[in-house]
Formats: C-alpha cells, structure tokens, sequence
C-alpha cells in the first residue's frame, strides 16, 4: 500500500509528514509525495484511520490517496479533492471521471486524444487495446494501463546525502581543553569508522561548541588532500583550539566531517620524496599557529601589472612548463615599501636619496618606466620607477607616487 | 602506507645509490647551473650565503630554488623580513608551486622553529632561512646552540639547508660557507637610454677549511 499527498507549495511539509510514517519516500514533483506505508495497519488499523493519521500530521490542506501502486495514488491525490482510498481491482472506477491531462505523456499523445475527443480517464481506458497499439504503440499501452489504475513501477526512493556529523550534548560544561579533546577524539573515532565503512576521506572539518552565555565557537579545517587519520584530525583540531580558544565553558558539541572521494596517487619509486600530507599538514598547522595563517603557502602570481600581486595557495607539483633555472638577477621586495627623500637634477634624474634603508648619492640610475593601472577601483595606482646604484649602499629599485608626490624604495636588486 | 613506501625508498637507495649512482639522488647536490659558479652545495648539512645588499646573495638562493625544484622536490623559503618577490623567483626558473614560503614577520626565533620543525618532517630538498635584511645585532644573538640543532635536525637526510645572511654566523656547524662581495654594477647604454644590466660578484667559498675564489657575472 502506498500513499501519495498533493498540497502545491508545501513540498517541506509533505516531505517531514512523510518522512514521520516511512523511510521510503519517493519525491515525485515539486508538489507530489508518494511514500510506503505498507506494515501501519499494525499501528494504526484500517486504511481510513491511517488516512485520518496521515491528514492530522500533515497539518495543512493537502490531497491525499492510498492505492496500491503509485502512479493510482498520485493521479487520485491530483485529480481527486481530500482523500481517496483506491481498493485493488476497483483502480478504474475511481480514476474514471479524472481529466485526461492529469494522465501526462508526451505532446503528440495529448494532441492525439484531444483530436479524437477523449477527455477522461474512463474514455482512454475504455478505448480497445489493439487499436491503441496500433495508432500510438508502446506509450498508448503504458498509457491505458495508468488510465486504468494498473501501474507497475516501484518507488524512486529519496537518497539522502551521506552525512557524518555527530552532536554530543554535554551533562555538564567543560571549561578545559583537556577534556574536551577526549570527547572530541571519541567522535572523531566513530565518524573515520563510518567515513572507513562508505569507502570515503575528508577534507573538512567543521566544528561548531555551543557555549555558555555566549555565542556559538565555530572552526572549520580545510584540509589540501583528502584524510582519514582520526589521529592527525584530532592533532590538527588541538592546534585550532590552542589558537582559538572558546570564550566560555562548552554545553554542546557539534561535529561534522565532509566526505570525499580518497586520494589516489600513484608514487614512482624513484622520484624525489615528498613531505607526507598528514605530517606536513600538522607542521604547517603549527606554524600558522606562529607567524599566522595567511603568512603559509606557495605563492602563486596574480594575473594583474600591478606589483607584488599574489595570493597564497597549498602545495603541489607544477604542472606546465617553466623556464630552466639559471643565475638571474634577483630582486629582494620591501614590505612595505621603504619612504625617502629624493633630490633630483635638473633634468628630473634622481641624484641623492634619505631613507630608512640607507642614504647616499646616486651615481648611476636608468628609467623612468611609468606605470600606472586600477583607475577603475579605489586601488589606483600612478607609479614612476628608477634603477638607482646608491653609493656604498646597493641598487635599488624607487619610485615616485604621483598621486601622493612621494617617492618609495620598492626593494634591492641582489 | 606512503610513510613506509617513503622508508622503503630510503633503504633501497641506500643499499643502490653507490653502484647505481645516476638512478639516485646522492648526498652531493645541487644543480647544473651553480659548480660553475660556487660548486656544489651539500645535503644533510647547513650552507652559509654571505654578503651585503647587491652582492648576489638572493640570485644565488633563487637559483638553488629553481634547480632543487625543477627536480620535482620540495623547497621552503623561511623569510624573516619578508623579502621574497615570487615575480623574479619564477623568472629565475623557481616552480612557486613546489616553494612553501613562510613569512615570519620579523621573528627570527619563530624562523629557526619552523626550520627545525620542517627538517624534523622531511621531505623536503632545500630549506632556506634568509636572514638578509634582519638587522646584524638580532642575527648575532642567535645562539652557537641553535646552529648545532639545525645541523643536526638535516643530517643524513636528503635536505640543504641554506642560510642567507649579511655575514657568517654558524662559523663550525656549516659545510660550506660562500661570502659574496659585489665589485661592480653592469649598466648598459648611455644618459637616458640607460639600463641596469647585472652585477659582476666575487664569491669566496669555504669548503673542509679550503678556500677557492670564483667571479661570475649575474646577468638581468
């Protein structure tokens, strides 16, 4: 036995209704839910009262048909206001009077029975069946069966995502790291076996405490490769939380990790060794925890002229071509940039400059190079660069802000 | 799994490398562009740049970055005063994508942490700590001790470590020390078609208390 609810907009609540009386709920449209509901009656009793349960929990306006297959209920719940109960082998008579459009199929099927005048169920179902077969084939036959309250398929069950979180609501708060890591180490345990059993990693650990008089303490771990080391997890959430403690004494845990596909690498035997993924993960963890987190990673340039533009990303293997190394001239940045003072001559050539870094006269320069870009932002920059060789102080690398009328030591050649 | 694939690696190179020397990486390193300029820098030990501003300490280190690197291996860069412009490393040849690059904000010690933290870990080709522009009175507070302990963290293991400063400081735990004085800057072309060219850099090499001389030019 089957049921199916019709309530247009409601698709949330049918869904939690449904959910209440099986497991095995199909999500037929944006309006529709068939669910199963065979073995009730031990709860509940005849059809009607389990009907009458289902229409009380449901708690808004819906349609609701019990039939024996679900395309019978879905069309009942659809054409027929309230709820309908379809007995085996009594199907037909019901379905009878329901408009043919309720029916479905394929455009050319509709303009079909609309030229020949058919507009119910009854009047499709009562068609002869050879005929049928002959003008409209296979989908006719299929068709005249639903027309009939004679569907065969089976439920297309709703799959839950796979979810490993795990909520530990705590007796009494916990103020210590200590302990706290003893519950979470637990958790961590059974969600790596249940992530084992599925056949998946992670690479995300969310972990959101409720506090005491206070709001929620949430963290959350994004890992560069794929793990499963409840070891290294619980590690790598230590660090978080010496970090970052909680403000408060802890009431509730939340824990949640994110499952993916494992990794798959195949390692040659003789290529050069790489840091292990979990072992650098933990060390690189701790050396956030030092010097912070966005001071970390492979730099990786930033497709713009402006310079010093990149961004921060995790190891891994180049791939494309890079040139061969060589000794190249190399450049060592400012951050920031470096004030001075600058005197130019009077063809505008720097010739003696004041600053932090050093001061001097200039005995040899080359430029200006302009460069300017961003005009379109609030990040508008209007730059004016040197090559300049301070005496007994190196060669650097200034410029003139034109928008501030300053001038800056960008950094060394070296 | 991969650890022990890792430590089985380990033995068979140690068991091969001295009859099958060219399947293997052996202790002695780095690169095709660097004997004919400084020689070889060593694995397992600690190596000293030395020089002032423009004496070609960072082209050195850039290029110890892109060799180990375009190897296939790893590389860190634990800069003190946050120096590093990844634009010139990857003209030099530097793959970024294989340089982790720790910017320590001015804090030598949470350098040489990180350094002992990262060579504990293996894994790694080259660890470089560049001290260049930290000033000489921080660096020379740095205990003998802390020298010893990074020395000790790479031997026999596959890492060079490579310390980048304005003089030497680890004396008798380095290998090999290479102390850069700039002699000359290139320019090219006259007034205001003028263009810096390179340098022309004397390096002094220390190696097993031999001392050789080399010059070399770093071209733009």
């Amino acid at each position: 036995m089957l049921a199916c609810l019709y309530a247009p907009g409601n698709l949330p609540l049918l869904m939690e209704c449904a959910g209440h009386f099986s497991p095995l709920i199909e999500e037929t449209s944006a309006d529709t839910v068939v669910f199963d509901i065979r073995g009730l009656r031990w709860i509940y009793g005849t059809p009607e009262q389990i009907a009458s349960e289902i229409q009380r929990r449901v708690g808004v306006p819906a349609n609701l048909a019990l039939a024996s297959n679900p395309d019978a209920a879905v069309h009942a719940a659809r054409g027929i206001r309230g709820v309908t109960i379809l007995p085996a082998r009594h199907e037909a008579a019901i379905l009878a009077p329901l408009p043919i459009y309720l029916l479905g199929g394929s455009p050319e099927f509709a303009r079909t029975l609309d030229l020949w005048g058919i507009r119910t169920f009854g009047e499709f179902a009562n068609l002869p069946p050879r005929g049928v077969v002959a003008r409209m084939g296979e989908e006719g036959v299929h068709m005249q069966q639903l027309a009939h309250g004679a569907g065969r398929r089976r439920l297309r069950l709703r799959v839950d995502p796979l979810a490993f979180r795990q909520k530990q609501d705590l007796e009494e708060s916990i103020g210590l790291l200590e302990p706290l890591l003893f519950l979470l180490s637990r958790i961590l345990n059974e969600l790596c076996e249940r992530l084992r059993f599925h056949g998946r990693f992670t690479n995300e650990i969310r972990l959101c405490l409720k506090l005491e008089r206070a709001s929620d303490h949430t963290a959350t771990i994004r890992l560069p490769v794929p793990m499963l080391d409840s070891g290294v997890l619980l590690k790598l959430l230590q660090l978080e939380l010496t970090d970052r403690p909680p403000q408060a004494p802890i009431q509730r845990i939340e824990l949640e990790l994110l499952p993916v596909e494992p990794r798959t690498t195949q390692h040659g035997l003789f290529l050069p060794a790489s840091p292990e993924p979990e072992k650098l993960e933990i060390t690189l963890a701790r050396i956030r925890g030092m010097v912070g987190a966005g001071n970390v990673g492979a730099p990786e340039p930033v497709n713009t002229h402006r310079s010093d533009a990149f961004r921060m990303r995790s190891l891994g293997t180049a791939k494309g071509a890079t040139p061969p190394p060589h000794l190249k001239l190399a450049f060592r940045r400012f951050r920031p940039p470096c004030p001075a003072k600058v005197w130019c001559t009077h063809y505008g050539k720097p010739a003696r400059i004041f600053s932090a870094k050093g001061e001097g006269s200039i005995v040899a320069c080359a430029g200006p190079w302009r460069t300017s870009g961003d005009w379109w932002t609030s990040r508008v920059w209007n730059y004016q660069e040197w090559d300049v060789e301070i005496q007994s102080v190196g060669v650097s690398r200034i410029y003139q802000d034109h928008l501030r009328g300053e001038w800056f030591i960008e950094g060394n050649y070296d | 799994m991969e650890g022990s694939a890792a430590f089985l690696r380990e033995q068979i190179q140690a068991t091969l490398s001295s009859r099958y020397e060219a399947a293997f990486f052996t202790k002695k390193m780095v690169g095709e562009t660097l004997p004919s300029v400084v020689g070889e820098i060593p694995r397992g030990a600690l190596t000293e740049i030395a020089g002032p501003a423009s004496s070609g300490r960072t082209s050195l280190l850039y290029s110890l970055l892109a060799t180990v690197s375009s190897k296939q291996e790893f590389c860190t860069l634990l800069d003190i005063e946050d120096t590093f412009d990844p634009e010139s490393a990857a003209a030099a040849g530097v793959r970024l994508s294989q340089v982790l690059w720790v910017r320590c904000g001015g804090n030598v010690e949470h350098a040489l942490k990180s350094a002992d933290m990262l060579s504990q870990g293996g894994g790694f080709g080259l660890v470089a700590i560049d001290l260049g522009d930290t000033p000489e009175k921080i660096v020379r507070r740095i205990p003998l001790a802390a020298w010893f302990r990074l020395r000790h963290a790479v031997e026999n293991t596959r890492i060079s470590l490579v310390v980048v400063a304005q003089q030497i400081h680890a004396h008798s735990c380095s290998a090999l020390k290479i102390e850069l004085g700039q002699r000359r800057t290139r320019w090219r072309g006259r007034f205001f078609g003028c263009l810096l060219d390179g340098f022309e850099t004397a390096a002094q090499c220390v190696r097993n208390h031999r001392t050789q001389e080399h010059r070399f030019t770093i071209s733009r």
